[in-house]
């Protein structure tokens, strides 16, 4: 296979799901990809959601809705690009 | 190790509730969706009580379900959107009493994901079409219609993804028969993720899209979208069409936006708790909702209410005209626990599934149309909006119920937070206490196996009664007129009306006591006593058979068209009514040869003159199936052997295969002198026996009675404890009942009681009904104060100590000082307000990292709290051990145990820190009253860190410090550090030990095994895990295997391999083990993971214990959304595959009803290792006997012997 194939379906493979590393990803889009993830089970996961709700005393849907906010920026802004 | 997973209690805990025309007829019904079960659930409007009537295991996890109803439709169908990637249309098949499956689409990987919808479901209102939709980019949208032949159609999907974008709501506009819209709260983070100096994520919107599915072109269009506040958070569709003006209230925190496309925009606030204590910089959200639409005067109006987080309901009703809003008001309801889902039905009835605790119905008393109540209108609140800059605060009163009344609940045990298995009252099975619940709303909760039996009456009789029958006085009579109690030389009968009185010209023999007594033919009664039989016409003519001299009538059994008699000399007399209304007795008598011990026979088929068989038990432990047909009267038809006498024998039809009467299962019991059931399938036509069970019920023979249950016939089996057989849901069940002991039962159905029971205990006569089938344990409840963290058993007193802490919560002392400086601050102070009632408003929320915390002591079996320390200056209790010290200053007895806290000051939750951690030390003294020991705190030791875990260990305390482990000693005013360890990796959980091994649960890194070495006084860790696992329990199943759970649902079970657990033991001063080098690391050794099971919910303890006296010893687990559940050990290798090949075909056979696959569910993270789902196993029961036989054929069995052994399984260890 030639390396032109292998980059158009890397791209295929980015564009469907998010989160697709390639070879420039940093620590930091990595990371953020990660908490995102991790957020996003914790909303779906009702038992889950249900113990963060009873440890910090809230209800389901502030927790839910905190989570899903922090999804925005999990990890503070990205750092600056060297190359850019 | 081989174990085999079954579920004693599904999980009770509710996580969506949504209600509908399932069953296509008038009533309305509420599908609930517990987390990984569907139930639908049935208001009965007369009685106001909820009933369970079908429970479903999806083996998946529900996140969504939605009504929907194809246009011009009155059935409602069930969308579920599931962690499958599939999207699943199931209908209530209320004849066959199941969900089936009408669709089903695969759109993408299964599994929790993020960009994979599942999470949010919105049906347009008239039933077009249904969105599903991811928490990121992707939504997805589904045409439905209808075919030819009326059938539900589904299209393929058509995508509106938007990547980079969350969603936080998605509904489905209600716009008439317009092209459908979905509406969804969006946040686009494309530009925060690219920007380094953050500027961009001040001015990332939150945005209101619209969705237009364009159904002429087939196309989903992004019709609208609009910039909303950035903390809104969710969205609720506004009636619309011919109904109202159609758009969405877009809730955020403190105030409401109507928005719609073209339309101005109307706010109102959300009323906050007048409540000086309360911190206004905090905004409040809206969790839930509830659309009500009537139809006043032949105009459709509707109203909204919206529960906030702190459970305050606000009803909202729109001012409209001509599709335009003109304004909007809200106005304050009242206050419920906040829930999880709100079901407004038709029938007046509100039904409220809790996030935490029961789950409660209400019905309406009014509409909160109350004047006294103020209302605030978007009109007043937009000016005031305007004349200020911040957001203006609007305030309201709370006050107890006014609108709703609580008509039922049902019980919940979510969050469960720890249990224990303990038998303190020397019962045939164990208890198990459970610490459950939240807040205010906390429970201290006893199970006891056995169904719940509400009392009705008890009346005591002059003697002690040997039996007890009613009797109607016609065959089409509803309710019974008589109640025949039979003394040792005596009858007397009771007629019931109002009241229950004695009446004395019944016809009946009043000086003899009484065999049996039944209602025969059209109008007259028989009463058989051990003279005769007096056969009572309507008119009180009284025709009498008189027993031969010398010989008595000792047994009897009749039905409304037959009577069969034993007599002292072993002969059995037959009698049948014929036409004209005359009991006639056959001309022949058999004689069995033997004593008889016992005698019974079926009811009459619907349609047919006679029951065919006659069930007669004898003393040389054989009970013979004897033909009533004419051509062959009591000739042997079949025999049965038994392990005893029969003391009762019950010929019985069960529902077991469906509801229409004759078409059941007909069974004969027999209830054996030894205290065992036996049951066993009498066929309809040969007469034959067969598929024979057998269960022991107690130490006393057994009596079985007929009664009828929720319309089902059941069966009473009385010994030493009462036990109830009936089915439910296709399902038979043999239940205790959690009641007194009884010696006789019948039914007994009155006006006031439709299906009762009534019994003889000693010399009392009671009434009681059992009304929640399906239900296995029964609960009694001590309410606490606090969520509970801990609970420890004082053996001694029998008394449980119950650490509670409640984070982000006034304690009453902070409570106090903040009162105190608001009325300084001039702050005038309501004390209606100030002392609401927590258990229905909650404890007044302090800022995070603020607690509330108290020690309790309780007696379990007087239900009540003999003391409650509260802690003070910020501190909270997380742990709780007894400990017996070996070298104590403080006690000259050596037995005496020391119950130790661990708290934490100023703790806060993320990151995870504390000013100071502490350890109390507290001992038992006798209270002031003399009757009761009160705890009495001996000293305080300050710690770095809070102590997670707490273990009485080797006469000194072994404590789990952060990540330190140590070994403390009693001194005169502090405990004494003796030892210590830093090799946990993170934070310890729990300790368990045994010698000197030490099994360490770390919050992040599994079970860590330790050893403790004397001679040098060294804990060294010698062992550990090789997958992370963030525990939450952990149990030591024997010296060298732990069973834990952890935080996202899986149960595993590590072992020790033998090599490493001698030479840990082998070395005296640990020398080597010290120097030994970690591999990797970690610890220099790896446990083994011997089984692994995902069971779908975090499990919050788990214990070794056996369920059933002579049973096998069972893990028992608990778990946070409240379900219990065993673990039970194979011994075979030839059960292991046979429930092996089992499971295999059920997995292909009847796969889970959300689409799971059922193999990639229990092995959600890690595969699925040894264990067995019994679950999946014992739906072989429900599947068509079609599938039955087919899988039976494939094991090399037949049907029932499938059927015996899934039955076994659960029986012999477990209930």
């Amino acid at each position: 296979m030639d390396r032109l194939n292998i980059n158009s379906q890397l791209e295929h493979l980015q564009s469907k799901y998010v989160g697709t590393g390639h070879a420039d990803t940093i620590k930091h889009e990595w990371l953020v990809n990660q908490h995102r993830d991790t957020n996003a089970a914790f909303v779906g996961h009702q038992s889950m959601l249900s113990y963060f709700a009873v440890a910090e005393n809230e209800s389901l849907a502030r927790v839910k809705f905190n989570l899903i906010q922090k999804m925005v920026q999990p990890c503070g802004p990205p750092p600056e690009r060297e190359d850019q | 190790m081989f174990l085999y997973n079954l579920s004693l209690n599904p999980p009770t805990a509710i996580n969506k509730a949504i209600y509908g025309n399932f069953s296509g007829t008038k009533q309305q019904e509420i599908i609930v969706a517990r987390h990984t079960r569907l139930e639908l659930l049935r208001p009965d409007p007369t009685t106001g009580k909820v009933h369970t009537v079908l429970a479903h295991d999806c083996f998946g996890l529900v996140r969504s379900i939605s009504p929907f109803r194809l246009t011009g439709g009155s059935k409602d169908y069930v969308i579920v959107g599931s962690d499958s990637g599939r999207i699943t249309i199931l209908e209530y098949n209320p004849v066959k009493n199941t969900f089936d499956k009408v669709h089903q689409e695969t759109y993408g990987k299964s599994g929790l994901r993020r960009i994979v919808p599942g999470q949010y479901l919105a049906t347009d209102p008239k039933g077009r079409a249904v969105m599903i939709g991811a928490v990121e980019k992707q939504k997805l949208v589904y045409i439905l219609n209808r075919d030819s032949a009326a059938r539900l159609t589904i299209s393929s999907p058509l995508e509106a993804h938007k990547s980079h974008t969350l969603i936080h709501d998605c509904v489905g506009l209600d716009v008439g028969f317009d092209n459908p819209i979905f509406a969804c709260l969006e946040i686009d983070y494309s530009e925060a993720d690219n920007d380094p100096t953050g500027e961009a994520l001040k001015d990332t919107e939150k945005i209101l899209t619209y969705y237009e599915l364009d159904l002429g072109l087939n196309h989903v269009v992004r019709k609208w979208s609009e910039p909303v506040d950035y903390k809104a958070n969710m969205l609720i569709p506004v009636p619309g069409g011919t109904d109202g003006p159609s758009g969405v209230l877009v809730c955020t925190e403190n105030f409401i936006a109507y928005k719609h496309q073209d339309m101005q925009e109307h706010r109102i606030p959300i009323p906050r708790r007048a409540q000086p204590l309360e911190d206004p910089s905090r905004g409040i959200i809206i969790s839930n909702y509830a659309v009500h639409r009537m139809k006043v005067n032949r105009q459709s109006q509707f109203f909204l209410l919206l529960q906030s987080e702190e459970g305050d309901v606000y009803k909202v009703t729109i001012d409209h005209q001509d599709n335009i809003v003109n304004g909007i008001t809200i106005k304050y309801f009242d206050t419920l626990p906040v829930s999880t889902g709100i079901c407004i039905l038709k029938s007046g009835f509100l039904f409220s599934a809790s996030e935490f605790g029961n789950h409660y119905l209400y019905s309406f008393e009014k509409l909160g149309d109350d004047e006294d109540d103020p209302e605030i209108s978007s009109a007043d609140y937009m000016e005031a909006e305007a004349a200020q800059e911040e957001t203006p605060l609007v305030y309201f009163k709370p006050r107890p119920l006014k609108n709703l009344l609580l008509v039922d609940e049902l019980e919940s045990l979510a969050p469960l937070v720890d249990a224990k298995v303990l038998n303190l009252t020397d019962d045939d099975t164990p208890q198990i206490f459970g610490i459950c619940g939240r807040g205010a709303r906390s429970t201290f909760r006893i199970l006891r196996h056995g169904l719940e039996v509400s009392e009705m009456a008890v009346s005591e009789l002059p003697g002690n009664p040997s039996a007890v029958w009613t009797t109607k006085l016609k065959a089409d009579d509803e309710y019974h007129s008589y109640i025949v109690v039979s003394f040792i030389n005596a009858t007397l009968v009771l007629s019931i009306g109002e009241t229950v009185e004695e009446v004395t010209d019944t016809g009946f023999l009043a000086t003899s006591p009484t065999i049996a007594v039944e209602q025969l033919g059209e109008d007259s009664l028989i009463q058989v006593y051990p003279q005769g039989i007096r056969h009572i016409r309507a008119d009180r003519r009284v025709n009498e058979w008189r027993a031969p001299s010398e010989k008595t009538i000792v047994q009897a059994a009749a039905n409304h068209r037959q009577v069969a008699i034993a007599l002292s000399s072993g002969e059995i007399v037959y009698f049948e009514l014929d036409n004209t209304g005359q009991l006639n007795e056959h001309q022949d008598r058999r004689e069995m040869g033997e004593i008889i011990t016992s005698l019974a026979i079926g009811d009459v088929p619907e349609g047919r003159q006679r029951a065919r068989f006659l069930a007669v038990g004898l003393e040389d432990c054989t009970v013979r199936i004897l033909s009533l047909d004419p051509d062959s009267c009591l000739e042997s038809v079949s025999m049965q052997a038994a392990q005893g006498v029969p003391s009762s024998l019950c010929i019985i039809e069960m529902m077991d295969t469906g509801n229409e009467i004759g078409h059941g299962t007909q069974y004969l019991n027999i209830g054996l002198n030894n205290g065992l059931l036996m049951r066993t399938v009498l066929d309809n036509v040969n007469g034959q026996l067969s598929d024979t069970r057998t269960r022991f019920l107690g130490a006393k023979a057994v009596q079985l009675f007929k009664i009828k249950i929720q319309g089902n016939p059941a069966m009473l089996a009385l010994s030493t404890r009462s036990w109830l057989t009936y089915t439910f849901q296709n399902r038979l069940y043999l239940t205790p009942l959690s009641y007194e002991q009884l010696e006789f039962g019948t039914a007994f159905i009155s006006e006031q009681c439709p299906e009762g029971v009534v019994a003889v205990a000693k010399n009392t006569l009671r009434i009681f009904t059992i009304d929640k089938l399906g239900v296995v344990f029964n609960q009694s409840i001590i309410p606490l104060t606090y969520t509970p963290r801990r609970f420890i058993l004082h053996p001694a007193t029998k008394n449980f100590v119950i650490i509670e802490s409640d984070h982000a919560t006034f304690s009453p002392e902070a409570k106090r000082e903040g009162l105190i400086e608001k009325e300084r601050d001039g702050f005038e102070i309501d004390d209606e307000v100030t002392n609401l009632d927590p258990l229905q408003f909650g404890h007044v929320r302090n800022t995070a990292g603020k607690w509330a915390s108290c020690i309790r002591v309780i007696s379990p079996f007087q239900g009540d709290t003999l003391q409650q320390i509260e802690l003070e200056e910020n501190e909270a209790a997380f742990s709780v051990a007894l400990v017996q010290f070996r070298n104590n200053p403080h006690s000259t007895d050596s037995n005496e145990q020391f119950v130790v806290v661990g708290t934490g000051k100023d703790v806060t939750l993320a990151p995870r820190t504390c000013s100071s951690g502490f350890i109390h030390l507290y001992r038992f003294v006798q209270g002031e009253d003399e009757q009761n020991q009160t705890l009495e705190l001996v000293h305080k030791t300050a710690v770095e860190d809070v102590p997670t875990a707490l273990l009485g260990f080797q006469g000194r305390l072994l404590a789990g410090v952060g990540k330190a482990l140590r070994i403390y000693d009693v001194g005169k005013k502090k405990l004494l550090r003796k030892c210590e360890t830093k090799s946990v990796p993170n934070a310890i959980t729990s300790l368990h030990t045994q010698g000197d091994r030490i099994v360490i649960g770390d919050i992040q890194e599994s079970v860590i095994f330790a050893v403790y070495k004397h001679i040098d006084n060294r804990i060294i860790v010698f062992a550990d895990d090789t997958t992370p696992r963030w525990t939450t329990t952990s149990t030591m199943v024997d010296y060298d295997t732990v069973a834990g759970g952890d935080k996202f649902g899986n149960f595993f079970i590590n072992r020790l391999p033998t090599n490493v657990s001698e030479e840990s033991d082998d070395d005296p001063a640990g020398g080597r083990l010290l120097y030994e080098k970690g591999y990797l690391g970690g610890a220099p050794h790896r446990s083994d993971n011997v089984a692994h099971y995902f069971v779908g919910d975090i499990l919050s303890s788990l214990h070794r214990t056996t369920l059933v006296s002579g049973g096998r010893d069972v893990l028992l687990y608990t778990t946070f959304l409240g379900s219990i559940g065993i673990f039970v050990p194979f011994v075979s290798k030839e059960d292991v595959d046979f429930f092996q090949t089992l499971e295999m075909h059920m997995r292909s056979v009847a796969p889970p009803l959300a689409g799971r696959d059922h193999l990639a569910y229990r092995g959600y993270y890690v595969p699925v290792h040894n264990v067995i789902d019994g679950d999946l196993c014992e739906q072989y029961n429900s599947l068509p006997a079609e599938k039955k036989r087919s899988i039976a054929e494939e094991l090399d069995r037949t049907v029932m012997e499938v059927q015996k052994k899934i039955e076994d399984m659960r029986i012999r260890s477990g209930y």
